[in-house]
Parts: C-alpha cells; sequence; structure tokens
C-alpha cells in the first residue's frame, strides 16, 4: 500500500470538476485522499452565456449542481475559501476549519472586474450597460435584447487578456443574426471595439475570416483602449481621448483571477497564479499546480485548454509524488467552435507556436469538420458540445479523437 | 530587408525585427522614424523597460506597463500613439505582443 497522500483542489468549475473526476479513477489504487473546495453548488455551462441573451435554452440547460459531478471517492466542502498558506500547506476555510494538503490544485478561474473601469458598474450597470460572462447578466441582457428595436449595440473588450477571447465576436454575429430576424437591422448599427489593432490579428485567421465583419455590416473599431465610460452621455472614452457613442453597450470588462490569490500572496497584478507553461507547476510552490483560467500561461482561457491540460497535469501529479522529473508536455493547444451567425460555424485549433491553419479536423482529409472555415457542420459541432461538456468533460472521459497535444496532420501551412 | 540605422536588416510582412541581435539605437531611432515619433528620455525608459522584462521571460501588457512605475497608461499612448504596446514594441526590437486570432 502506497503512502497516503493528500490532494485539496480549489475550484470546482471546468477544470476543477473534470480533475476531480480524473484522480478519482486513480484515487485507490494510488492511495490519494482528493478534497474539493468550492463556495457555490451552481456550476455553470458557461459556452452556454453567449447563446442565452438570444432567447436559447433554458436556465436547466446550462446551469446543473457541481456536487451531482463529484466522484463518491471526492470530499466536496462547499465553503467560501479564506486564504492558503503556501508556506504551511495549508487552505484556511472561511468558516475557521483547516485542511493540510500535500499537493495542492489551484482551478478557481478567471471573472469580470467591471469595477476596473469608471464608469461600468455605475447605476446604468445592467440598465444600459451589460456583461454577458456572468448568468445574471446574460439573462438581463436577455430581456433587454427584446425591447431594444434600434440605436447602436456596442461590443467592447476592455482589456486582454478574457476568458474565450472569440466570445465577443461571435457575440456580435449572433446580434446580427439576431436582429434581422426581428426584422430590425437596418435601424440597429452594430459596432465592435477592440484594444487589439483588429477583430482577427494572427495572419490566416485575419485573412480567412476578414470577410465576415464586412459581410455582417458591422463597423470594427480598433487600438481603441478604453479609459472610462461616460454612463450619463452614453459613450466610451480612450486613453487617446478618442470616443465611441453608444445606446447599448456590450462590455467585456477587465478580467481577474479570484482575490484569494490576492490575499494569499499568490497571484500576479491580475491574480493570475504564475505558472510554468509546460508543466503546469506553479513559480513559486512545488507542491502547488494551477489548471485552467486561473494561470497566467499566454493560452486561451477556455474549456477546451483546461481539458488539454489535464493529461499534463495527471502525468505531472504522478511524477511529483514519485520525485521524478516533471513532464513539460502541454503546448498551448485551444480548440474552439467558433459561431458566426445563419447556423454556420469554425472551428479553430492552435498552440502557443501555430497559429489557427486551414485543414480537416480530427482526421487529415475527411475531417467531418473544417478549420478556419464556415460551415453548418461546424454549428452543430458547437450545440453538441453542451452534450459532450456535461456527459463527457466534466466525468474525466477523453475526447473521441482528439489528442491532448495538437496534430499538425490535416493542417495547411 | 530594410534599411535601419545604417545597415540591411531582416523585418517581418509587419515591420517587426526578425533577429532580435540586430537591433541598437539607431535601429530604434529609424523604426520610431517610420511611425513619426521622435525618441526622448521618456521614449527610452519604456524602451528600456520593455527589452529589461523581456530578457526576464515577462509577456507584457498595457496594464503591466501601466503599473510599472515608468509611465502611467494615458502618458504611454502619448508617448506611443495608436496601439502603444505594439508600436513600442516594435522599436524595441520585440515581438509583436501576443493576442488570441
Amino acid at each position: 500500500m502506497k503512502e497516503q497522500k493528500r490532494i485539496v483542489i480549489l475550484g470546482a468549475g471546468t477544470a476543477g470538476t473534470l480533475m476531480a473526476n480524473k484522480l478519482a479513477k486513480k484515487a485507490r489504487k494510488n492511495n490519494w485522499q482528493i478534497s474539493v473546495v468550492d463556495q457555490h453548488d451552481r456550476h455553470y455551462y458557461q459556452p452556454g452565456f453567449l447563446f442565452y441573451p438570444f432567447g436559447r435554452y433554458k436556465e436547466s440547460d446550462i446551469v446543473h449542481s457541481r456536487r451531482k459531478y463529484m466522484p463518491k471517492r471526492v470530499t466536496y466542502i462547499q465553503q467560501p475559501i479564506a486564504t492558503v498558506e503556501a508556506e504551511k500547506n495549508k487552505v484556511n476555510l472561511a468558516n475557521g476549519e483547516k485542511l493540510d494538503y500535500d499537493l495542492l490544485i489551484i482551478a478557481t478561474g478567471s471573472q469580470i472586474a467591471p469595477e476596473e473601469t469608471t464608469g461600468l458598474k455605475g447605476e446604468q450597470w445592467h440598465k444600459s450597460i451589460f456583461d454577458f460572462y456572468t448568468f445574471e447578466g446574460s439573462s438581463k441582457l436577455r430581456e433587454k435584447l427584446k425591447e431594444f428595436k434600434k440605436g447602436t449595440l456596442v461590443v467592447n473588450i476592455v482589456e486582454m487578456p478574457i476568458k474565450c477571447p472569440v466570445a465577443p465576436l461571435e457575440f456580435s454575429f449572433l446580434a446580427d443574426d439576431y436582429f434581422k430576424k426581428c426584422g430590425l437591422r437596418e435601424q440597429i448599427n452594430i459596432k465592435y471595439v477592440t484594444p487589439l489593432s483588429g477583430a482577427f490579428t494572427k495572419p490566416k485567421a485575419a485573412s480567412s475570416l476578414g470577410y465576415l465583419l464586412k459581410e455582417k455590416n458591422i463597423e470594427i473599431i480598433a487600438d481603441f483602449g478604453v479609459e472610462h465610460v461616460d454612463d450619463q452621455a452614453k459613450k466610451l472614452v480612450s486613453y487617446d481621448e478618442k470616443e465611441v457613442k453608444y445606446d447599448l453597450l456590450v462590455t467585456i470588462p477587465t478580467n481577474k483571477g479570484d482575490s484569494l490569490m490576492e490575499r494569499s500572496g499568490l497571484g500576479d497584478e491580475l491574480n493570475f497564479v504564475p505558472t510554468d507553461h509546460h508543466t503546469l507547476q506553479s513559480k513559486a510552490h512545488e507542491n502547488i499546480f494551477v489548471i485552467g483560467d486561473a494561470t497566467d500561461v499566454p493560452a486561451s482561457k477556455a474549456g477546451s485548454v483546461a481539458h488539454f491540460q489535464a493529461d499534463t497535469l495527471m502525468e505531472n501529479i504522478r511524477r511529483y509524488f514519485e520525485g521524478r522529473p516533471l513532464e513539460a508536455s502541454f503546448d498551448g493547444h485551444a480548440n474552439c467552435f467558433v459561431e458566426s451567425g445563419a447556423g454556420k460555424g469554425l472551428l479553430l485549433d492552435f498552440n502557443y507556436e501555430v497559429e489557427p491553419l486551414e485543414g480537416k479536423f480530427p482526421f487529415p482529409l475527411i475531417g467531418p469538420l473544417k478549420l478556419l472555415r464556415e460551415s453548418r457542420l461546424n454549428h452543430f459541432g458547437k450545440l453538441a458540445f453542451r452534450w459532450i461538456y456535461w456527459h463527457l468533460l466534466m466525468r474525466g472521459w477523453p475526447m473521441p479523437g482528439i489528442p491532448s497535444n495538437m496534430s499538425m496532420s490535416g493542417k495547411q501551412k | 530587408m530594410a534599411t535601419l540605422g545604417g545597415k540591411e536588416v531582416e523585418v517581418n510582412d509587419e515591420g517587426y525585427l526578425v533577429n532580435p541581435d540586430d537591433w541598437d539605437k539607431a535601429v530604434a531611432g529609424d523604426l520610431a522614424k517610420e511611425m513619426n515619433i521622435e525618441l526622448t528620455d521618456k521614449h527610452w525608459a519604456v524602451i528600456d523597460y520593455l527589452r529589461a522584462q523581456h530578457d526576464e521571460g515577462v509577456e507584457m501588457t498595457i496594464r503591466k506597463v501601466g503599473k510599472s512605475g515608468v509611465v502611467d497608461i494615458k502618458g504611454f499612448y502619448e508617448l506611443f500613439p495608436g496601439g502603444p504596446l505594439k508600436n513600442a514594441s516594435k522599436i524595441a526590437g520585440l515581438s509583436r505582443p501576443t493576442s488570441c486570432v
């Protein structure tokens, strides 16, 4: 019998839940005692927040109980976390209880922080200014869109990095579609305002997809860094004193890691945890590993990334306990379906080194999915993903046909 | 290829240096001139900071520059108008800041 090891996972979202399930499958053999801490029981299927404002899905499609996805071998503790005392290998819960660990997994994700920008979270918050990165924001926006009949809709990214970096574009495409179906598109301007130099900034994606905004008559305003929002005059004001007026503002506020990191001295200036890009070990403490949106690695903040990271993390947890060198195998792999509106979608597959390319996925020549091209099948892929998420991903099962490391087969350079 | 700082250097499609070793102050001055920027001490403080951070392997963001004590974000936009991090990185001989797709 191996010596017992205590593993504590902070956070029961996408990354924490799938790690709990993967670890539980190996717990008996390795004599691991696993605990998961999260303050809430509501587990959101976050990609659903993109569709929810447009009247698709009902609440029960996108909200499940976190507890329901916890395997029997795992102790689930529903409590806020006060601090992590990394020097003492201890987690202090809000109720005064303490959890000692041999290995800690941080999976506390990222959240929006509208309070970082003057004017966003004032009296107009959820009246003429909305987010769609929370269930509350997405629900209120759903009501607002029903009564919005004319004027200017501005979709704005405050600063990078953000969770699911293509979601704001998808939102713009879906809004175009929605207002067309309502017969209101002629009366509504859609503007996409970004701090980046364009909607797509990687060369292949920019040249393959640049037509989309033009085709949908969405005006792009690039290199716009929001300094503040004047919520009375309803305008965005940039650091270099440019202005964009809106009637309805859909903002993607600054994203930050959990404030627990600040309280525990574990985060950077945005509360993300400095993490080795390839082993996922925290840079400050060798028995702390980080997965998903909580890291500072320059991969997309997206569920698929957490899923691909999980294999590296499983291997490195074993190696850490056995005192062997860690495996530097995570390559930044991300894979995302992008809704382009009108029942079509795109598929992107990329990593730290390789930009999104055209080709077929997951099987060379056959596909059936096309990379970096609009198709109906990609749209259905996106819809089918909700089932895959709840039934396969969260239970810790692999995705059929999709390896954790990015493959170049089927891609055109 | 482009002629910068009195020598032939290789640049990519977007005008960023391909070989970091080609960079020197004269090259920086010419890269800045292409953007109609005349480099002052304030510009150099930012460039030096970006290069030092790069050597330590830190991914740069506008927010980090704003919190560095070297320049605030508004000042950063005034020094390198348009896209300050993008433009300052180019002049500093670094690659384009990473972003998504």
